[in-house]
């Protein structure tokens, strides 16, 4: 390999760093920054972070955001583990193809027409049955779900059938009834598909600004409705601050999965080598 | 060919018993998945403490038909008895049967102990009770001291055995094995199979076993049962099977056979012979009457390989010889295999048990040699 060669390649590598992580470290490096103008170096200074804990509506904000992803992400696992369960274990039964179609339809329909739709719907029901009383936390996670359970049903879905029926047969012919069998056998081999797809329906609905819009009302704005309003009116540095924390935080998640998943398959490793030395 | 462990002389041949009650019964169960008709028509008895495979092809119907005395599966019509009661609407946890899957399917998230005392516990068996037979399960499939394991850190022998022990561990009247020694190589195979054999007889509960392997189904099984696109053709203990083939699919299936088509000729020689003309022979067949009448239209001569000889002079009898040239041999130790092509353009495959160390007749490649039979060798089979 020509010393020519390689550097072609060394510097893709860095445009190719450089194009991900520049924008996220500039705005790291900003988050330090003294002067109130937001592209001016000003001196080094922790003052924005300050400022970002004394911000009621930031605080307030954020709270209600990850109530919602939780209360969401626990909702939509719940419901679509139970439709994941039905499309993959249920054979062919009478609306099979409906079902199938209209947990993935939200995957695919514009954020902004679920959105509008799902208003629609919630001013309806309130004008026909006074329920929901107004728009708030409830409508926000209400639609969250509708948007999520697709996400957490594909997982599960594929999940569920990549695993040897057999193991759950098996359960049956030991004398388990089909609960006791989704509980004890099913339910726990699955387990790290529900874990992935409950992080990804918070993650989703941590990120949504569309159909929170919709379907928020007054003293119920979640983290980026608020993060959007204020840039409109210019980027303050203390949104570099909060964007800083939140990149720290997702960084460590990924940094501590990393690791976890490494130990696991060092494990794995030394069991496989433990059962080549065993006899027989 | 090893003949079958159990018919020599513990189980008592209950099905040439007709007092006997079977405990198993199944009455014409067909199953069919759409247009595809997997099991066809199948009635069988099978009896207490017989060991029954159940051998064929893939996709014949034999798993279609084990899965539905486990429960998975309802015969689209037909019924199954088992103990005397009906089957029809009865849920797999609620039979009185255990399964053993090909894949194993053990828990891969419990140690090998919960995966033993899984029966026991759906019954709500106390914890001391649990532990103590699950216990004496792993020491009847010597693997004490591997309770605290979970699967995956076990071999594939070991995992076959705590798949066994957790389908025993029920005390079932009925064991149902799907291809239960496929996953382990050929050393291990042949030592577990006698295993099994050895379990089944101390316990004295029924196995049914479903294999391809015909080897494993002639060392394990009191009775086989051979089916073929979803039929039983022949049912009947591994010598019978062997011997005395049903028909020419049976025939062709278990071993290997030399088979010679003739027409069925009413003709009898003094000696009581049935008397045939086969266009691939040079010699009239003679072949040795049973009781039975005798066959009609177009019929097969069967002759097994380790029943023809071969030799360097022609034999003197005027019937059962042929000749052709030495086209292969294969030398296998214990015997050696020769190919012969006769002047009609067939082959013939003859075995011969190398008793001598030293080959003392010497034949080699491209020889002339006679091959001859005894007249009580051929077997008559049909389409």
């Amino acid at each position: 390999m020509s010393a020519k060669n390689s550097l072609a390649r060394l510097s893709f590598l860095i445009f190719g760093f450089a194009f991900l992580y520049v924008p996220i470290l500039s705005l790291v490096f900003y988050s330090f920054n003294k002067s109130r103008l937001v592209t001016v170096w000003g001196g080094f200074s922790t003052e924005w972070y300050g400022r970002l804990f004394e911000n009621q509506q930031i605080l307030e904000a954020a709270w209600l955001s990850l109530r919602v992803a939780a209360i969401n992400a626990t909702g939509a696992t719940v419901l679509g583990t139970l439709a994941g369960l039905a499309l993959a274990r249920f054979g062919r039964f009478r609306g099979r193809t409906l079902l199938s179609g209209m947990t993935t339809a939200p995957l695919v329909m514009p954020e902004v027409i679920t959105g509008l739709s799902l208003l629609l719907l919630f001013v309806t029901t309130e004008q026909a049955f006074g329920w929901p009383e107004g728009r708030g936390v409830s409508t926000i996670t209400i639609a969250h779900i509708t948007l999520t359970l697709s996400y957490v049903t594909i997982i599960v879905q594929s999940r569920l059938a990549s695993l040897d029926v057999s193991l759950e047969e098996a359960a049956m012919d030991l004398g388990a009834r089909p609960t006791r069998v989704f509980l004890l056998v099913t339910l726990p081999i699955i387990s790290p598909a529900l874990v992935s797809g409950w992080l990804l329906a918070f993650t989703i609905s941590l990120d949504d600004l569309v159909i929170a819009s919709f379907v928020s009302g007054p003293g119920s704005s979640t983290l980026p409705m608020v993060i959007f309003s204020k840039v409109r009116l210019g980027v303050s540095p203390d949104i570099n601050a909060l964007a800083t924390i939140m990149v720290s935080l997702v960084t460590l998640g990924v940094v501590i999965a990393g690791f976890v998943m490494l130990r696991r398959d060092r494990a794995r490793q030394r069991d496989l080598q433990m059962a080549l030395d065993a006899p027989g | 060919m090893a003949s079958s462990a159990a018919d020599s002389a513990s189980v008592r041949q209950a099905w040439n018993d007709p007092t006997a009650e079977p405990y198993i019964r199944i009455e014409g169960v067909t199953k069919s998945f759409g247009d595809f008709v997997a099991v066809d028509d199948v009635s069988l008895n099978i009896f207490k403490s017989e060991l029954f495979c159940l051998l064929g092809g893939s996709g014949c119907g034999k798993t279609t038909l084990l899965r539905m005395l486990a429960g998975f599966e309802e015969p689209s019509s037909g019924r199954i008895f088992i103990d005397g009661l009906d089957m029809c609407g009865i849920p797999p946890y609620q039979r009185p049967v255990n399964m053993m899957f090909q894949s194993y399917a053990l828990f891969p998230h419990m140690s090998v102990e919960q995966n033993v005392g899984f029966g026991l516990k759906m019954e709500h068996r106390s914890r001391s009770e649990i532990a103590g037979r699950v216990g004496q399960m792993l020491e009847l499939v010597r693997l004490e001291g591997f309770g605290k394991r979970k699967p995956h850190q076990l071999s594939g022998g070991q995992r076959q055995r705590v798949a066994l022990a957790r389908a025993l561990i029920k005390q079932p009247k009925l064991l149902l094995l799907d291809e239960p020694l496929a996953a382990l190589d050929k050393k291990l195979r042949e030592h577990t199979q006698f295993e099994l054999v050895n379990l089944q007889e101390q316990l004295g509960i029924s196995f049914v076993v479903v294999t391809h392997d015909q080897e494993e189904a002639m060392t394990l099984s009191s009775r086989i049962g051979v089916m073929d696109h979803g039929r039983i053709v022949q049912v009947g203990t591994p010598k019978e099977i062997y011997e005395f083939p049903g028909n020419r699919f049976v025939a062709e299936f278990i071993g290997s056979v030399n088979l010679f088509e003739g027409q069925a000729a009413a003709e009898q020689d003094e000696d009581g012979h049935l008397c045939f003309a086969c266009p691939e022979l040079e010699r009239p067949v003679h072949v040795a009457r049973g009781a039975g009448p005798a066959p009609q239209g177009r019929i097969w001569v069967a002759i097994r390989p380790e029943k023809m000889q071969l030799s360097l002079a022609p034999p003197p009898a005027a019937a059962n010889w042929t000749q052709g040239r030495v086209k292969e041999i294969a030398y296998l130790g214990d015997l050696s295999v020769f190919l012969v092509a006769l002047q009609s353009g067939k082959t013939i495959r003859v075995t011969r048990p190398n008793v001598m160390r030293h080959d003392d007749q010497g034949i080699t490649w491209e020889q002339q040699v006679y091959l001859h039979w005894h007249d009580s060798s051929p077997v008559l089979v049909s389409e």
